[in-house]
């Protein structure tokens, strides 16, 4: 193993010297990376008047870099390098040709506490702000939508079909399924101890078409389909792709908002159909499996799964669809123009979706609460 | 508002432009004008604002004081669908060329003709592979812009940008990234698509090699003082601008001639 080396035989050392009010540097030995240099005299004359690098022998950039550091706590307007051996004085004269910007050296400094918090607030707040103006843009391409005076390409909006519907069932199938089965199997623990064990049927059916459909279809969609808008639209703004579409006279919000909006809101109720199935599927399975035929558990389910509960999930699947492609195609238009931007942009899209549809969520078990549903 | 009225001549004015983000400004005071058929250059040091300089004068970025006129009418006081008007008369090119990505080539240039043209589709597919003809990229019609290379991507660029005959192009950055025979075709391109098309061309570059080839008319931003150094044609300005960070620039930093004012 190689370690450092700690000592040279020839020290790096920066003398300081100060005859009849100038002051003098002697710089000397071989400048290392590692190698501490040993400093000697009055450093705290400011930038020496001359140097003397006579016996100065090798240096890295450690040697310019102190060199640097002392200059920048000196603060001198046009410093001295006399004396200094060319080498050196390259390298110097290359770094102060271009003297330190001090609006860039502000940016660095740490802002105050309360700065901070200011900072903050208004970034929410304009955040927000620029959330309801994305909203009004939407609400106004619809109208033009309706109006029959925008139009987008039906090809983009059956790409979105695809993408977010038939591209979905296989993993909305995998997870409802799974889902289903996991239901049945905890309702069974309780309810076979009062050998009530045909009831997961009614456990199941509930929790699905209320519930747990709708939410893992979201859950699922806002992973897969809501960050793929984001990092779609956000990488489009990175490549200037919108910049292009405004300046060819195309309103980004009718060619990239409205047709995955609109193949997400037709997409999320059959998908919440399909995961309601299916799941209802896996817990006939595990109900099969503690003895409950298919039959019974079907013609047991129906006693309360009517029309009007199953509609519930449907009906809350279009407002999930909606927070969902907004939340994507507004992280995704607000992107910055970086790589990195672009996965922050598809990050916040998912956190957001999420958040508003557990928000959403409650409001609605609230609804349906007084509604008495 | 500005100070002068727009030269009516002028394809583009441009009086007392401030440009800003927020609090900070990037440049203030522009004010020049770009004729019919020029081959405006708007050039200047890195990060200096030329290319937001662009973006103002396409609508992109609103200005914080001043105006942009297009044959002597306010583009900036425009309102939406004036705006259109004005946007659908000239074509932009950008930095990286930003084809849309999940369409073809063909489908690129397409796209503006079907939204604001009455042109069947057959028409559309001849006029898309004119215009690629017109850059050299016959053939390439079906291909993806991740397919093809940087340069073919710029070119793709231009003939989309050329797709509605536009009175006038602005392209950002044509040369950069590419070698210097290919730099020297597109300039070749542009000197032709004028002469023949008779456009006026703005374009933001700093390739000296270029700026000499093809501009008559440039403005000089300068980071220094944060607003206009010079306009003019560069091939004057390179030794007759009073402004000696415009000479520097147009000398590659070798001692400029003193300014011998004509």
């Amino acid at each position: 193993m190689t370690s450092r080396p700690t000592e040279t035989a020839n020290p790096p050392l920066a003398a300081w010297k100060e005859e009849s009010g100038k002051t003098a540097l002697e710089l000397s030995g071989d400048w290392k990376l590692g190698v501490m240099p040993k400093i000697t005299g009055g450093e705290g004359a400011g930038w020496p008047n001359s140097f003397d690098t006579e016996r100065l022998n090798t240096f890295d950039s450690t040697l310019p870099a102190y060199l640097l550091r002392k200059l920048r706590e000196t603060d001198v307007e046009s410093p001295s390098l006399n004396g200094l051996r060319d080498d050196l004085r390259g390298l110097m004269e290359l770094a102060l040709k271009v003297p330190e910007r001090d609006d860039a050296k502000a940016q660095d400094k740490e802002p105050h506490a309360i700065t901070k918090l200011g900072l903050r607030s208004s970034k929410a707040w304009l955040s927000l702000m620029a959330f309801l103006e994305f909203t009004g843009d939407t609400v106004l391409s619809i109208f033009r939508f309706l109006t029959g005076r925008c139009g987008f390409r039906a090809r983009d909006f059956w790409l979105s079909v695809q993408e977010c519907g038939v591209g979905a069932l296989p993993i909305v199938a995998l997870i409802s399924f799974l889902i289903g089965m996991i239901l049945a199997f905890v309702g069974n623990v309780q309810l076979a101890s009062f050998g009530a064990s045909l009831y997961i049927a009614d456990l199941v059916g509930i929790a699905m078409v209320r519930e747990m459909g709708v939410m893992m279809t979201a859950i699922i969609m806002s992973g897969r389909t809501g960050a793929a808008f984001a990092a779609h639209i956000g990488s489009m703004n990175a490549n200037q792709e919108i910049d292009a579409l405004k300046t060819f006279g195309f309103n980004p919000f009718d060619f990239l908002v409205l047709p995955r909006l609109f193949a997400l809101v037709l997409m999320m109720p059959i998908l919440t159909i399909y995961s309601n199935v299916i799941g209802i599927l896996g817990g006939m399975l595990v109900g099969a499996g503690v003895g409950i035929p298919p039959q019974l558990f079907l013609t047991e389910m129906l006693t309360i799964v009517d029309l009007t509960q199953g509609s519930l999930g449907v009906i809350k699947s279009v407002f999930f669809g909606v927070a969902i492609a907004m939340a994507g195609c507004f992280h995704g238009m607000r992107s910055g123009s970086s790589s990195a931007a672009v996965g922050e942009a598809t990050t916040r899209a998912v956190v957001a979706s999420i958040t508003a549809i557990i928000v959403l969520d409650s409001a609605f078990a609230i609804i349906f609460t007084i509604l008495d549903i | 508002m500005s100070d002068e009225a727009p030269d009516p001549e002028a394809k583009i004015s441009v009086r007392g432009l401030t440009m800003a983000f927020g609090s900070f400004v990037v440049m203030r005071d522009l004010s020049f004008d770009v004729r019919e058929k020029d081959i405006f250059v708007i050039m200047g040091g890195s990060g200096c604002g030329k290319s937001t300089l662009l973006r103002h004068m396409i609508g992109l970025k609103e200005p914080k004081h001043g105006e942009v006129f297009y044959n002597g009418e306010s583009f900036t006081a425009a309102g939406s669908a004036e705006r259109m008007a004005f946007i659908r008369r000239f074509g932009v090119m950008y930095q990286s060329g930003a084809l849309w990505s999940s369409m073809t080539l063909a489908e690129n240039i397409a796209m503006p003709l079907e939204e604001h043209t009455d042109l069947k589709p057959k028409e559309i597919l001849d006029l898309a592979r004119y215009k690629l003809a017109l850059v050299g990229l016959s053939g390439y019609e079906d291909y993806y812009p991740d397919q093809v290379s940087g340069g073919m991507n710029k070119r793709a660029g231009i003939a989309r940008a050329l797709a509605l005959d536009p009175e006038v192009l602005f392209l950002d950055e044509p040369g950069a990234g590419l070698d210097p025979l290919s730099t020297q075709r597109l300039d070749e391109l542009i000197l032709r698509l004028r002469d023949s098309l008779g456009s006026t061309f703005v374009i933001v570059t700093h390739e000296l090699a270029s700026i000499f080839a093809i501009a008559n008319n440039s403005v000089f931003l300068d980071t220094e003082t944060r607003t206009q150094g010079a306009t003019g044609d560069p091939k004057l300005l390179r030794n007759r601008s009073e402004n000696e960070t415009v000479r520097l620039f147009l000398n590659r930093g070798e001692t400029p001639p003193p300014a011998n004012t004509p």
